[in-house]
């Protein structure tokens, strides 16, 4: 079933992007040549042999900058989208199912959390609350979460009106059953589909929040932070910014390719006719 | 072109409007997992048809006789492909030539679908949808397409011809609708159409004007007709000869009379006898199983009442069908029943103890004697669950069966239901429709219950698969002394299984008593058209229903 031949050439270069972004943040200790906050060059040195991407506006090796940022860049990202999961799916499922007063506490509450300005509510939320990397994740899980609901809840209200869990009320099982035994296996594919789109919305908002100031705090720093950090540098013609904006897109950009081969896979098991 | 057209008819031998020849149709399809690979729907199929007459395309699901039908417009549905053969239309072969289909289709050939509320487009009024091809060809002016329009809604007896068009298809009934429908395709003066399966999403007592209708149109227009159905004695009443079909291929092919009396292969004759069951009524015991009294229940709070003052009982190892058209609360009794509608009023007592209204107030020894089977039974299985999972889940959650025990007794009850314990690893998506169904009996009878609802269980079924669930329905009850609640429209499986039978007519129970009784005259009017209005396997039944009857059917 995984034979390599029938991965489409799209995916298969997502998959190889992907794999080598999660392998620089698995191993940053060991590849990176230089430490993260090493001081190393003059302020943005060329591209040479030493550094091969070059230094950045403290003097620090960008290349391993990157790498770094990579790992705190994916594990929040990862994290928060984890989160998100958990808490969006489970209540979703739990609305559904449940239905009455608690569904439309609920929903209205996603509805209310959803009407304000994802940035401008972290915006807000973050400058209050102490700059932790756990507030970080919450606050990102949390708002991500609603968007999980609504897709959860949807997709759980129309496999919970099939005869399949009727039958299975009827025989007198209990809700965490029905939940997690007959909604979820079935819920599953859309979910997953969602779940690559989702971590690289939380990708670009963890970008945009350091950018602001708000994400990671120096001297550790995400992509979004050093582009933030580098940009100055464009105007008197320094590369160091565009490097991990370029990151940014290509990890968005791998992880949209494999996720759209997930899910064409996934419709080919519901007897769709994906061309995985 | 006109002029080379006609010069084509007139080659063409007077009688065939339609000649098909050695037709091969394949399709691609793609299992999860594996190479593409290529299967033949139909396979080396002839046939013709002459100018007035109608020829009945029968088999089961899967037969290809869409298929061939479609083929005859030279059109394929998504992934199908005509490889083979001819299809001549008006002496022309009209496969290879893509341009000239949109000349033929809705012009020479019209096509009525079997659900006729899926197929109109409900943002537009009825006239307009039945003239459209009849302008789009340019075959006459809008007021004469309109005359002709109402001409064939006034033949078809639909009501108030003059104003029936300015309605929009939600504003018309299913049988109405499906009749309008038929005025559509005929109103381009096609000379040929192609019915598929026109009246089977219909009830009985409508399906009998609908065939009517439709029998009636053919003959005052002399259009000929392929007629697609699974169901013989549909068939018999509006076909002139009859082609059994079956994996693709033709098994039989006749004038209607010899197919129906003196069928000459064994699949043939499998289908015309289909509904010969032996099964003796059983007496009503004193104390019975299930007694359901004056119960009354509603949806939308109390808004819509759908269940009135509904008394009756279900005998232990017997058999109660309840009988109606759609809409007359047979399922509604069901979920009443169940708990899942708590009923109003009224009490429903179950093996000497009154069952709680509601369905979470009932302890799990009462769920468990009464248990339930679906009509569709592809969405009663979960897709992700084995059908060892499905029918061992009962077994752990009633009797606390683990590991090996379980399996045993799954083998044991897959067993029963005539299949193999080959097959607890499968799927449901890996089975077929009469499987299907039967692991959902299995499942049902793994928690050996006193009583099982059956509703409508063998109606999505093709005739001979549900002829055999049947069969194992009855052969079921005889070794475990279990009883059934049977739902269903189908009066025929209801003279072979019944032991009662309560009559069903807008929420209320219009006859109801042993079934020898319910059978026998004097009938109200209600009964009397039900009984009257499902087909029975004769040549000339039609006008001889029609005549007799008393009421006219709800849907007109």
């Amino acid at each position: 079933m995984f034979d390599i031949r029938h991965i489409p050439p799209s995916a298969l270069v997502g998959l190889l992007l992907t794999a080598l972004f999660l392998f620089a943040a698995l191993f940053a200790p060991w590849i990176a040549p230089y430490g993260n906050g090493e001081i190393v060059g003059e302020v943005w040195g060329p591209m040479s042999a030493a550094h091969p991407l070059g230094t950045d506006n403290l003097g620090r090796d960008l290349l391993s900058r990157m790498i770094y940022g990579a790992r705190i860049t994916i594990f929040i990202a990862v994290t928060a989208t984890a989160l998100s999961f958990i808490l969006g799916s489970v209540l979703g499922f739990t609305a559904a199912v449940v239905g009455g007063w608690i569904d439309q506490t609920l929903s209205r509450f996603v509805d209310l959390l959803m009407s304000i300005p994802t940035l401008i509510f972290a915006l807000v939320v973050l400058s209050v609350l102490p700059s932790t990397l756990a507030t970080l994740i919450l606050v990102m899980g949390i708002l991500d979460a609603t968007r999980v609901y609504r897709l959860a809840r949807a997709v759980a209200a129309d496999i919970n009106v099939m005869d399949f869990v009727e039958a299975a009320r009827l025989r007198g099982e209990g809700r965490s059953w029905i939940i997690f035994r007959e909604i979820l296996p079935n819920a599953l594919s859309p979910l997953v589909a969602e779940l690559g789109l989702r971590f690289i919305f939380a990708v670009l908002f963890l970008s945009a929040l350091s950018f602001l100031g708000l994400g990671v705090q120096p001297p550790d720093a995400d992509w979004g932070g050093m582009v933030k950090e580098n940009k100055d540098g464009i105007v008197f013609g320094i590369p160091a910014a565009l490097i991990p904006a370029g990151a940014i897109a290509l990890l968005a950009i791998s992880v949209n390719l494999v996720a759209d081969w997930v899910l064409n896979r996934t419709s080919d098991l519901k007897g769709g006719r994906g061309d995985g | 072109m006109a002029e080379q057209k006609r010069a084509d008819r007139q080659a063409a031998p007077q009688d065939d409007v339609l000649d098909i020849r050695n037709l091969r149709i394949e399709a691609t399809v793609y299992p999860p997992g594996e190479d593409p690979k290529t299967i033949v729907i139909v396979n080396d199929v002839s046939l013709r048809v002459g100018r007035g007459r109608v020829l009945g395309l029968i088999g089961e699901s899967g037969a290809g006789k869409s298929t061939i039908g479609l083929s005859s417009m030279g059109y394929g549905r998504g992934g199908v492909r005509i490889t083979g053969g001819e299809v001549i239309l008006n002496g022309r072969d009209i496969l290879g030539n893509a341009r000239g289909l949109r000349r033929i289709r809705g012009k020479e050939v019209c096509y009525v679908a079997q659900s006729a509320a899926a197929a109109f487009n409900p943002a537009r009024k009825l006239m307009q949808q039945v003239i459209e091809a009849t302008l789009e060809h340019g075959v006459s002016s809008r007021d004469e397409a309109q005359k002709r329009a109402v001409d064939l809604f006034r033949q078809l007896s639909l009501p108030d011809p003059e104003n029936i068009g300015d309605r929009y298809p939600h504003q018309v009934s299913g049988g109405q609708l499906q009749r309008v429908m038929t005025a559509m395709a005929l109103c381009s003066r096609p000379d040929l159409i192609v019915f598929d399966e026109p009246t089977t999403a219909l009830d009985v007592t409508t399906q009998i004007d609908v065939l009517a209708a439709i029998k009636n149109a053919i003959r005052e227009t002399g259009v000929a007709a392929l007629y697609i159905t699974h169901d013989l004695a549909v068939v018999a009443q509006v076909a002139d000869d009859i082609m059994v079909l079956r994996h693709g291929k033709t098994v039989e092919w006749g004038d209607t009379r010899q197919i129906i009396e003196a069928p000459k292969q064994d699949y043939t004759k499998a289908l015309v006898s289909v509904h010969a069951i032996s099964h003796e009524e059983q007496a009503p015991s004193p104390a019975p199983i299930l007694t359901v009294d004056k119960v009354t229940a509603s949806y939308g709070g109390g808004q819509v009442k759908v269940l009135r003052d509904i008394c009756v009982d279900i005998h232990a190892g017997q058999t109660l069908a309840v009988v109606g058209e759609s809409g007359s609360g047979k399922s509604t009794l069901a979920r009443a029943i169940t708990g899942l509608l708590p009923p109003e009023q009224g009490s429903i007592t179950f093996d000497g103890r009154t069952l709680a209204n509601r369905l979470a107030d009932r302890p799990k020894e009462d769920l468990r004697q009464l248990q339930m089977i679906y009509q569709m039974a592809d969405v009663a299985m979960n897709p992700r669950q084995t059908v060892g999972t499905i029918i061992g889940r009962p077994l752990e959650f009633y009797f606390g069966m683990r590991g090996a025990e379980r399996d045993a007794r799954v083998a044991e009850l897959l067993d029963k239901i005539e299949m193999g314990k080959g097959f607890a690893d499968r799927y449901p998506a890996e089975l077929s429709g009469g499987q299907k169904q039967r692991v959902c009996i299995a499942r049902a009878l793994a928690a050996r219950p006193k009583l099982i609802i059956c509703d409508e269980v063998t109606s999505a079924l093709d005739p001979l698969v549900a002829h055999g669930i049947l069969e194992l329905l009855l052969d079921l009850q005889a070794e475990e002394d279990v009883a059934y609640l049977f739902i269903t429209h189908d009066l025929a499986t209801v003279k072979a299984i019944a032991d009662s039978i309560a009559v069903m007519y807008r929420g209320e129970v219009v006859r109801y008593g042993r079934t020898s009784e319910v059978l026998a005259p004097p009938f109200d009017a209600y009964t009397d058209l039900l009984l009257s209005s499902v087909p029975e396997m004769k040549v000339g039944w039609l006008e001889k229903a029609i005549e007799s009857r008393r009421m006219d059917a709800g849907g007109n």
